[in-house]
């Protein structure tokens, strides 16, 4: 392959690439996603290129391995092109039949679609499913149509127009213009404006200058950044290129969590691939702007999400954070200008460039513009990735999307923005998901993940697995947060034993205020928010821990005991078989009886009994 | 690779170091090559690679005990990752970690006797929707139970009695 010389040769070469794939009758696309592939996706792959050799279709049928669908829930996940059927949850047996009835059959087979539970209506393509058919798919729906491994894929549906587009066609200056009119404000959570930071960057003193990719993914419940760097790795470097290009940079950094093996496989892939097509190295497309990008892989940090900590980290020294009064666009990396953005925030600028500011500006709301990724995961239906329109509310995603709490729970909390954000009640729900709405409520949009809590989830439980999270996580650097965290987490422990005083509420909001204002980074700044929106909006459950002694969720394993229902107990013997601790007696022609004391609420009798004879 | 090899290992260490053309910046990337390599950071690597890249041993420690990805003491023959993020925790993590502990006797961060089980918790392994998740050597096992936890166990003792 020789390198690509100019805007010319690129749509020559798309053209032949897109040529050669109308040739191709049928594709077969399967997810292979981090939650297909725990599914048993890779089984599956093989099973279909087994069958297609075997066959002898390999020239008329294409296995398409592709990046994360979204719909994690009914994985694995097998699209049919043409016709865009749907199937779920595949397993190796369905192979052959999906071959000889649905590829050279033409056929539908039933049973693999998907049920719309709302109406009991088989669905048959995938975009017609009322999960995906309420989203807008701008940045992840490619994701189901290109192999991440193949960067032909990625050319031929437009890849790396946007950047020969900027390239030969505008000025730096006018990329960074184009940037800010669109409105894109950061994706990783703080939700600076874009265009504003690449400005101070370009007009800081000093060089070399350095772009960076914050893939260093660390709230609990968030994974679209991991999706898109597996799913669509070029559209990511391709938002890099431009933006160093616009920035006035030579060298970037991807700093990607190393709990993610695929994403770093797929983007070191696919950084080879844009060095050989010549989008990446020295003089990209015969510009004369020459880029080139390095992996660094992070070492299991939460606090190196935060953008002075991560380039720390990049040094080669423990992730400890610095204060911001000095801006990273001025003094960053290596004491030069950086810039540093989301994953997700510079996927979005080859669109932005593509497609215009006006065009993208007229998706969200007045202050949040475009789309966001969020996992819609916990107590809720559809589990997955989904991105809509900012602005949408919570319960159109919880509701019309997440199909709502299974198993007929009762809905009681979102909770949004990872361990700096919030959780919200149901009262909330007609929220409206953007920075400003969710800033007010006392949330933060964070990194996009929802964790839906249905009426098992104990919210002083939630609050207490938060902060202890944040004091695991907290790097010490800093008084208040490494001590006033951990003080906090006291006074929680003390409340779900029941032994908690009414004083502690107060005592918890605060320290909690404290810590907001006088913490050095992100991290201890928002570590009060689960406790303190915990406390706004769910009080009562703190005062029944407090008062009653009483956890109203039964989730705190010391304020609950359980005990046999004799009605119901059937006599069957299988919990006392269960029971870890012994503390189950059981005779034949007898009810079980539990022995509180030597009970350690582990549920394993509840989840093994029948009948519901334990409560 | 245990034990007494490593001493003997330096070639693969100065293969490691070589790869990032020794420069410090990528020292967590090396680590995590030899943590890769060993299961654990063997004290003579780490001078080995405080020689090459030039720094001062204790920069080096000081890295390696920040990063929860490191470990100093070497560890079991499989690693088991709970995972522990919000997602997983309300569907129920902590009872499926209790019942690991109980079953293996450790507690967190801990080696089973047999050497064969290390057990440790992660904040998240970004696979949300298919919680709660045990990570054993790489593997996911979505949809974690207490009572699933028995059998997925017993998989890997047999690898390696088997």
């Amino acid at each position: 392959m020789e390198k690509i010389k100019s805007t010319n040769e690129l749509a020559k070469i798309r053209k032949s690439i897109q040529n050669k794939k109308d040739k191709e009758k049928s594709v077969i696309s399967i997810c292979a996603g981090t939650g297909c592939r725990a599914s048993g996706s890779e089984t599956v792959i093989d099973a279909f290129k087994e069958e297609i050799k075997f066959l002898g279709l390999q020239n008329k049928v294409k296995v398409k391995v592709t990046g994360c669908h979204g719909f994690c829930e009914k994985g694995p996940i097998v699209v049919i092109h043409s016709g865009d059927i749907f199937y779920k949850n595949v397993e190796k047996d369905d192979i052959l039949e999906i071959v000889s009835e649905t590829i050279i059959g033409g056929k539908i087979i039933d049973r693999l679609l998907y049920v719309d539970p709302k109406t009991g209506k088989k669905i048959v393509k995938e975009s017609d499913v009322p999960f995906y058919s309420k989203q807008e798919r701008i940045i992840l729906g490619n994701n189901g149509n290109i192999d991440p491994t193949d960067i032909e894929d990625y050319i031929a549906i437009e890849g790396y127009s946007a950047l020969a587009k900027a390239l030969f066609n505008m000025k730096p200056e006018k990329v960074i213009d184009k940037v800010k009119k669109s409105g894109l404000r950061g994706r990783g959570g703080g939700g600076f404006p874009t265009g504003k930071k690449w400005d101070y960057c370009r007009q800081a003193e000093g060089s070399p200058k350095y772009v960076i990719c914050n893939a260093d993914e660390g709230d609990p419940g968030a994974y679209m950044d991991r999706s898109l760097l597996e799913g669509n790795p070029h559209s990511v470097i391709e938002g890099m290129i431009i933006g160093a290009y616009a920035i006035g940079s030579n060298q970037g950094y991807v700093y990607v969590r190393n709990e993610y093996p695929l994403a770093v496989k797929h983007l070191e892939i696919a950084i080879q691939q844009a060095e050989k097509y010549g989008f990446l190295g020295k003089n990209i497309l015969n510009s004369g702007f020459g880029f080139t990008i390095k992996i660094s892989r992070g070492g299991g940090a939460f606090v190196c999400g935060e953008s002075t900590a991560l380039m720390a980290s990049l040094e080669g020294k423990p992730g400890e954070p610095r204060s911001k009064y000095v801006h990273t666009v001025e003094r960053g990396l290596w004491n030069k200008p950086t810039t540093l953005n989301n994953v997700e925030t510079w996927a979005n600028i080859p669109i932005i460039i593509k497609k215009g500011a006006n065009w993208y500006s007229q998706i969200g709301t007045e202050n949040s513009k475009g789309t966001k990724i969020f996992s819609l995961v916990g107590n809720i239906n559809n589990t997955g990735l989904v991105e809509v329109p900012m602005g949408m509310k919570l319960r159109d995603i919880v509701y019309d999307i997440g199909g709502g709490i299974p198993d007929k729970g009762e809905f009681k909390a979102v909770q949004i923005g990872g361990p700096s954000g919030a959780c919200l009640p149901a009262s909330l729900l007609d929220t409206e998901v953007d920075f400003d709405s969710l800033d007010e409520a006392g949330a933060m949009m964070g990194s996009g993940g929802l964790v839906v809590m249905n009426d098992s989830t104990c919210m002083v439980d939630t609050a207490r697995f938060f902060t202890d999270f944040s004091v695991d996580e907290s790097c010490g650097k800093c008084v208040p947060c490494r001590v006033g965290m951990k003080v906090m987490l006291n006074i929680l422990n003390r409340i779900v034993i029941g032994k908690g005083e009414m004083e502690d509420i107060e005592r918890l909001e605060r320290l909690g205020q404290h810590i907001k204002e006088t913490s050095h980074c992100g991290l201890g700044k928002t570590a009060p928010n689960p406790v303190l929106s915990t406390i706004r909006y769910f009080r009562q459950e703190y005062e029944a821990h407090i008062q009653e002694k009483r956890c109203p969720a039964l989730v705190c394993v010391d304020l609950i005991q359980f005990r046999v229902i004799p009605e119901k107990c059937k006599m069957c013997g299988l919990c006392k078989n269960v029971c870890p601790a012994e503390a189950i007696t059981w005779e034949k022609k007898a009810p079980a009886a539990i022995n509180p004391e030597k009970c350690i609420r582990c549920r394993s009798c509840i989840q093994a009994c029948k009948f519901g004879a334990i409560e | 690779m245990q034990g007494e090899t490593v001493f003997k290992d330096y070639p693969a260490i100065d293969a490691i170091t070589k790869k990032y053309d020794e420069q410090k910046e990528f020292l967590i990337c090396i680590l995590q090559d030899l943590q890769a390599r060993y299961g654990y950071l063997p004290k003579e690597a780490l001078n080995r690679v405080a020689e090459k890249l030039d720094i001062p041993l204790i920069q080096i420690y000081s890295v390696a005990t920040f990063f929860k990805a490191f470990s100093l003491r070497p560890k079991g023959g499989h690693t088991i990752h709970v995972c522990l993020g919000t997602a997983c925790h309300v569907r129920g993590a902590e009872r499926v970690l209790s019942k690991i502990k109980r079953d293996l006797e450790i507690d967190v961060d801990e080696t089973t006797k047999d050497m064969n089980f290390t057990l440790k918790t992660v904040n998240c392994l970004g696979a949300c929707a298919l919680g709660p998740i045990v990570e054993i050597d790489g593997k996911c096992h979505g949809h974690m139970t207490t009572n699933k936890v028995e059998s997925v166990l017993k998989k890997h003792s047999s690898n390696i009695k088997g």
